[in-house]
């Protein structure tokens, strides 16, 4: 049995301008070691999927509607606040985006550090700090046992991102919830800490989920890669399966703003559109509107099922999931063929 | 640290200076002196104690004069009330000031504080609208109101405590009580404040991802932080207590500065008006220093900054 | 990046200068936001009717406020005086009005004070910025830290007790939060974007003043001019009290909470209806305030 096995997940959020439906039925399973990747656009639903599963959604507005997420033969959906504060920090641990943010600017690192040890085990003052100084200096941080009493505001961004790392692992979960711990940082250091969480992974055999918006992250770190969209799984399988064999619109067009899997000189491409407003009802496939392939028919059903195609690889129904035309085929002339040098603009899908 | 509180020292004593230096000329720009009005004096006689009170010099040279006085602990006399050193009267009714304004802030802080921590963190329930509804009408409800009303209800209709006097404990109740709940009203909303500040923090998702208790967040990762606005209040406190204990002492008949300066006031007793000055803007100028200092101690990103 | 938006299918069209100025959603957007606020709506109504209730009252009343009847003196509320008569026997509900005339009053003229010193002050440290800017509001920080209200009692007695000066010395020192929003505001709209965009587009100088900066300014300094009137209103009447404000015959209501508070123990009528007016006017401005700001500034109306 995986070690977590998410089916179901819905969450919504009732704002005033109506209920938000931020993951709408998302299913998926993580075993132990293994590295799950969740991508997406901003607001597809990925981080709110992986702050579901700990219930640290603020709630009221948030509320998880429905589904089941078994860890370890428990649902973690239906635990009581006690039982969750046990399974939180000890067995499942997070890294958040933000690491300016994350740590807390009143508390000396060695506090933050300790503090996740001693909430869980009755571990004296001496041992902990012991424990708190050899985490900081796996996660490469130099001088570590004078720097542990420094605050966060003396450290680096890069530096912030390794400390939460060490305070999530710590504790030797099982499980790490990764969202999109690099966003924030350069991208000489993103490296650095995906290869951290990497080795850490590699030693202590932690499952990992990272949450991403990426594709490049993913596809060199994850076994197994979930697609999102508008809260709802577009397409997962293993790594290899999604990138060399994506079936669905979304997933391709999602590769091809990937800027350096492009031809030099190519136009950077973006996904034409936004994503659609969660407040309102979506029926059929949420990327219909903005799906380049022509519009032949109207979308799939009410919800897209997901369809396995026998080897674990599966995707959203869709009229084209079976079309071998590359999707610069049914791109706008002028798009596909332009090639301009120089335009470097970041490539986010839609935020033309 | 040293450094810094050695500078605002030395701000402190500037300040207080330019206050003086502003009261001074505020009350010699006045018209007449304090000897002119009500009683009926000879003209030669009248001469003969402006005289000996310096009126007959140039208000610049008075300045001085009086500068001097001052910085050797001599406030002077009190121009209407004869044979009354304002030295005197600030030692007979300071240590009552002081007794009732104490209480007062004890009682904001001990009311105001917890109300606030619990209204945020219990936000948008009914233990949020209710201390926070109550905190309203205490700042709507100034002490010159609320103190008549309470005298009315416990004084006169309840008959359960005296509302005139300074005699023993059940007389500093209504006054302290007016005094301190109209600023438990401003603790209590910056306190919540600040606390729901700190709890709507992504440092707060962290800790609670770790599995600490929710005991533990408030206290231990909100508080410092949440503290912070409330005591930064503490300075305009004071002055807040100050001005009020001016009405509240005239209500409840308490010998205390307040009733002083109130009369000093109405009856142009300058040495009084300026020693009494002099003395509350001391105390708010060294009130906002140790608030500046706790700030300091609380923040660890100004401490190292 | 415009042109390759512009050829997208479905993406959304390039802002135009005229969208820019487009300033009226958010007066529209605080409108529906004040609209669904029951206890700032209500208290702007209630507001509306002490105002009317103090200043056209008087007229309808049938009795003059300062003519006094000794042998009616001290009466309790009764058909004929509904509030009662004060210990001279002058009418009791009329005492309040005009009262009340005179506490707005102070409240408005006061306040408009406070406002032009503060928008002058705040807007020329924001918009100098620099050394200019950190030393005109380290004085202003300065200034917060001292006992204003010893000062304004030290004006009050200095100058004698005119109602005009009352205006002057409590608007004095009621401007300092307004200089402080005032020119938090100009800074911030100094380095926001779409100044920057309305710049590059070409508008001039004169319209980014008028269409962006005096209208997102706009909406914090009437939050603080709202929450200013009771502020001044509570100085007023502080100074009343004391004796050192509104002089008799003429009467605030800071004065007839002080001829009540005297009074009390026999005749407590005259502290209550005083007291009662009083306290519902700063409830009222001090719910509308907060209301305002709700509406009018979204990002702080988070909790």
């Amino acid at each position: 049995m995986a070690l977590l096995e998410v089916s179901g997940l819905t969450t919504h959020f009732h704002t005033r301008n109506g209920v938000v439906r931020a993951v709408d039925g998302v299913s998926f399973s993580v075993d132990r070691g293994e590295t799950l990747g969740i991508v997406g656009e901003s607001g597809s639903g990925k981080s709110v999927t992986c702050y579901s599963l700990l219930r640290l959604i603020p709630e009221p507005p948030g509320r998880i509607e429905s589904g089941t997420a078994m860890f370890d033969g428990q649902d973690l959906l239906q635990m009581t606040q006690a039982q969750l504060r046990q399974v939180r920090g000890k067995r499942i641990s997070m890294i958040f985006q933000d690491p300016m943010t994350s740590l807390n600017p009143y508390l000396r690192i060695s506090t933050q550090l300790v503090e996740a040890l001693q909430v869980h085990s009755d571990i004296d003052d001496k041992a902990a700090l012991a424990k708190a100084i050899a985490a900081l200096e796996e996660v490469g941080i130099p001088e570590a046992s004078r720097r542990v009493r420094s605050y966060p505001h003396e450290f680096s961004g890069g530096m912030r991102q390794r400390v939460m790392i060490a305070m999530a692992l710590i504790t030797d979960p099982d499980l790490l919830i990764a969202d999109e711990p690099t966003t924030a940082l350069d991208v000489t250091v993103q490296a650095q800490i995906l290869e951290i969480i990497r080795q850490r992974q590699e030693k202590l055999g932690t499952a990992v989920i990272l949450v991403t918006h990426d594709l490049g992250v993913v596809a060199g770190t994850c076994d197994k890669v979930n697609v999102m969209y508008a809260g709802r799984i577009m397409e997962s399988g293993t790594a290899e399966q999604v990138f060399y064999e994506a079936r669905h619109p979304y997933t391709r067009a999602l590769q091809k703003t990937i800027p350096s899997l492009q031809k030099k000189g190519q136009k950077l491409f973006t996904i034409p559109g936004l994503p659609p407003d969660l407040a309102k009802p979506i029926t059929g496939c949420a990327f219909y509107p903005r799906c380049p392939y022509p519009k032949v028919a109207g979308p799939v059903g009410d919800v897209p099922v997901l369809r396995d195609l026998g080897n674990g690889h599966c995707h959203a129904e869709c009229h084209f999931c079976d079309s071998t035309a590359p999707i610069e085929s049914v791109l706008p002339e002028d798009l596909a063929e332009d090639a301009v040098v120089g335009d470097a603009a970041p490539a986010e899908g839609g935020a033309a | 640290m040293v450094k810094f509180i050695g500078l605002r020292l030395l701000q402190g004593a500037i300040v207080l200076l330019a206050i003086y230096a502003v009261t001074f000329f505020l009350v010699a720009m006045t018209p007449g002196s304090p000897f002119s009005s009500e009683r009926a004096i000879r003209p030669e006689i009248l001469a003969q104690i402006e005289a000996f009170y310096g009126y007959d010099k140039p208000a610049l040279e008075r300045f001085w004069l009086s500068l001097v006085n001052m910085l050797q602990g001599e406030f002077g006399p009190s121009a209407v009330y004869a044979n009354r050193s304002v030295t005197d009267i600030i030692g007979e009714a300071f240590p009552v000031s002081l007794q009732l304004g104490g209480m007062a802030l004890v009682i904001a802080l001990l009311l105001g504080i917890p109300a606030g921590i619990i209204a945020a963190v219990k936000r948008n329930t009914w233990l949020d609208y209710l201390p926070m509804s109550l905190a309203m009408a205490g700042i709507c409800l100034p002490s010159f109101v609320m103190g008549p009303m309470l005298a009315l209800l416990f004084g006169i209709i309840l008959r359960l405590l005296p509302v005139a006097g300074w005699f023993g404990p059940e007389y500093w109740i209504l006054p302290a009580g007016t005094l301190g709940l109209v600023y438990a009203a401003y603790f209590a909303r910056l306190t919540r404040g600040g606390m729901l500040e700190m709890l709507n923090q992504d440092w707060v998702r962290t800790a609670r991802a770790k599995g600490v208790p929710e005991r533990q967040i408030i206290f231990k990762h909100c508080l410092k932080g949440g503290l912070i606005p409330a005591i930064t209040f503490l300075g305009p406190a004071l002055a807040g207590i100050i001005s009020g204990s001016f009405v509240v002492e005239t209500i409840f008949q308490v010998p205390g500065l307040g009733q002083w300066f109130v009369r000093g006031a109405l009856n142009r007793d300058d040495f009084l008006i300026l020693g009494l000055t002099l003395l509350f803007a001391a105390l708010i100028v060294v009130m906002n220093l140790l608030v500046d200092i706790a700030q300091v101690a609380l923040n660890p990103r100004l401490k190292h900054g | 990046m415009a042109d390759l938006a512009s050829k997208l299918p479905l993406s959304p069209a390039p802002i135009t200068p005229e969208q820019l100025e487009q300033g009226s959603s958010l007066w529209s957007d605080a409108w529906a936001r004040l609209r669904k606020n029951k206890l700032a709506l209500g208290s702007l109504f209630m507001f509306i009717l002490i105002g009317l209730f103090c200043v056209v009252g008087p007229w309808l009343s049938p009795y003059d406020s300062q003519a006094q009847n000794l042998f009616a003196g001290a009466e309790g509320p009764s058909a004929d005086h509904w509030f009662g008569t004060d210990t001279l026997g002058r009418d009791l509900m009329v005492r309040v009005m005009e009262g009340g005339r005179i506490s707005l009053l102070v409240g408005l003229v006061a306040t408009s004070v406070s406002l032009l010193i503060g928008v002058v002050y705040g807007a020329t440290a924001g918009y100098i910025g620099g050394k200019v800017d950190a030393g005109m509001m380290r004085f202003v920080d300065l200034l917060y830290a001292l006992p204003f209200t010893i000062f304004v009692i030290l004006l009050m007695v200095a100058f004698g007790r005119s109602l005009w000066l009352m205006f002057v010395a409590i608007g004095c020192v009621e401007w300092l939060t307004m200089a402080r929003i005032v020119r938090a505001g100009v800074i911030d709209l100094k380095k926001q974007e779409f100044v920057e965009a309305a710049v590059s587009l070409g508008l001039s100088n004169r319209r980014i003043i008028l269409r962006h900066l005096i209208p997102n300014v706009l909406g914090p300094v009437i939050v603080i001019a709202t929450l200013t009137v009771p502020a001044v209103m509570l100085l007023e009447a502080f100074l009343s009290f004391l004796g050192l404000g509104v002089q008799p015959p003429n009467a605030s209501w800071g004065v007839l909470i002080n001829e009540g508070q005297q009074n009390m123990e026999i005749f407590a009528w005259l502290l209550i209806f005083p007291a009662f007016f009083f306290a519902l006017t700063l409830f009222c401005l001090n719910f509308l305030g907060d209301g305002l700001r709700d509406a009018l500034d979204p990002k702080s109306a988070g909790d």
